[in-house]
């Protein structure tokens, strides 16, 4: 009985197939917004974005992400399922979805270099590692209505073919800084040398995500220290520590604080929170979903007679972030971190 | 009965998100949203101990932003019992939600515990526990998302 019950509540979305909606909505809405408005991520449902792009880019794009780039990939969704997210984005516009020859164009990635630098590379970023911050306006305000996508970046190779590239190139984007590349005085060949030098940066990414992963995985989840001086000590120190590296005491409390009633706290763990106002703003223009960071703490334990300061570290953090441009100042955090927690405890 | 239990749960979990970072987006304004995030935390048994007006402090230095919040809350006995057998997870309790306003929409993020304290993880209890929270952080979020339907 019970088996059949099963059978049937399993067998009603197998049978009816995914529904692309839904999976949009489940998996996609919180970055680009409801019916690809933007946000976090892209504007899908901008039309010379959906007119530009074919189906395999889309589908290589949700499955593989763009690594470093905020967009995570969807390796877990079958292939039914993203077919569906796909033909959901695409009942977004009437307009037919274009088709691209994968053979690949011959150019000179030297040659197609220096014009990168000089046409491209503006908002591309040095070999076209990306326009700064995350998706569009994002609840400040930003100098470009689109962030420019990082094209050395294996999900986004694998996802392009040299046609596709090619014709982004040839018409621009309408509703973006992209403009066609012959309003620039480039013709076919410069054109195809660009196209030539784009492809060339897939060899330059061999290994680089997996240094980034192991990198990753030899960083301590908690940086802690132990200190020879009293908690009372400790905690001045530690507000010392951190006003000597240019941040502000925010506020100083006991951890369990408004988790239990007043007599029940633990006074022997304290909790300083500090903040560099002009640094959140810099990680916010970053990445918008850094609150998680927030605000800046360290902690100080007594626990039979010895006590020890805490701290998450940053550095680890970034990698649940996929940001690579997050992650360089998560790094800078996590060496201030370390410097707070030793001057406070030696 | 009990046999097909772990086979229902099994099946159901491919329907989990693993993510990083759990994140949802909620067509309530920030101020609604805010309200329905608080009372949704206190329906799963947590208390709220705080809230960091993250905006407050960046507009006060000058600097432009919208509404930006983070919600602290816990189980006070749970904490104790949790930085009781690892202790370095004092720096990372209690618990926290960040929500902002995106334009109309209110944007919602968590951290997976699962992934951020898999270096943490010596034993059974403290993988069950952090399984716990990501359920629970997961549940908040979608309950928040769907808040408005």
């Amino acid at each position: 009985m019970v088996l059949a019950w099963l059978a049937v509540l399993l067998s009603q979305p197998l049978l009816a197939g995914p529904d692309g909606a839904e999976l949009f909505s489940r998996h996609c809405v919180a970055c680009h917004g409801e019916e690809g408005r933007g946000g976090v991520g892209v504007p899908l449902a901008l039309p010379a974005f959906l007119e530009s792009v074919d189906d395999r880019f889309l589908t290589v794009t949700i499955r593989e992400g763009r690594p470093g780039r905020v967009m995570p990939s969807f390796r877990t969704l079958s292939d039914a399922q993203i077919q569906a997210i796909v033909s959901y984005i695409r009942s977004w516009t009437d307009r037919p979805t274009p088709t691209f020859d994968p053979a690949p164009i011959q150019g000179d990635a030297q040659r197609g270099a220096r014009l990168f630098a000089s046409h491209c590379a503006g908002c591309h970023g040095p070999e076209g590692r990306g326009g700064h911050g995350t998706g569009v306006t994002f609840s400040r305000p930003r100098d470009l209505p689109i962030i420019a996508p990082a094209l050395r970046n294996r999900g986004f190779l694998a996802a392009a073919s040299d046609r596709l590239i090619r014709a982004t190139l040839v018409r621009g984007r309408e509703g973006t800084p992209m403009v066609p590349a012959t309003s620039l005085g480039l013709d076919d060949r410069d054109i195809d040398d660009i196209v030539a030098y784009i492809r060339s940066l897939e060899s330059t990414l061999h290994d680089e995500r997996r240094r980034l992963q192991e990198k990753h995985d030899a960083e301590p989840t908690v940086l802690m220290e132990e200190s020879s001086y009293t908690l009372e000590e400790t905690v001045e120190n530690v507000k010392q520590a951190i006003v000597g590296k240019n941040y502000r005491v925010v506020r100083v409390q006991r951890l369990e604080e408004g988790l239990v009633p007043e007599d029940q706290v633990n006074p022997r763990q304290v909790v300083v929170y500090f903040c560099n106002f002009n640094q959140l703003n810099q990680a916010l223009a970053i990445d918008p979903r850094v609150g998680l960071f927030l605000p800046c703490r360290i902690t100080v334990v007594e626990e039979k007679g010895v006590v020890r300061v805490y701290s998450t570290n940053p550095g680890r953090m970034a990698h649940f972030f996929n940001n690579d441009e997050l992650k360089e100042l998560c790094e800078e955090m996590s060496r201030t971190y370390e410097e707070i927690l030793e001057e406070a405890t030696l | 009965m009990r046999s097909i239990l772990p086979i229902l749960l099994l099946l159901l979990s491919f329907t989990a998100r693993a993510e990083d970072l759990m994140m949802v987006r909620s067509t309530l304004s920030f101020p609604e949203a805010m309200v329905t995030l608080q009372n949704t935390i206190r329906d799963y048994g947590y208390t709220l101990s705080r809230v960091q007006r993250v905006d407050i402090g960046l507009t006060s230095f000058g600097f432009k932003t919208d509404k930006y919040r983070i919600v602290f809350f816990g189980k006070a006995e749970e904490n104790r019992r949790m930085i009781a057998r690892r202790p370095e997870l004092v720096a990372y309790l209690p618990l926290k939600i960040a929500i902002f306003a995106e334009e109309d929409d209110t944007l919602l993020v968590a951290a997976n515990p699962v992934k951020w304290l898999e270096g943490l993880v010596e034993d059974e209890e403290l993988r069950i526990q952090f399984e716990r929270w990501r359920n629970d952080l997961q549940a908040i979020l979608e309950d928040v998302r769907r808040a408005e339907e």
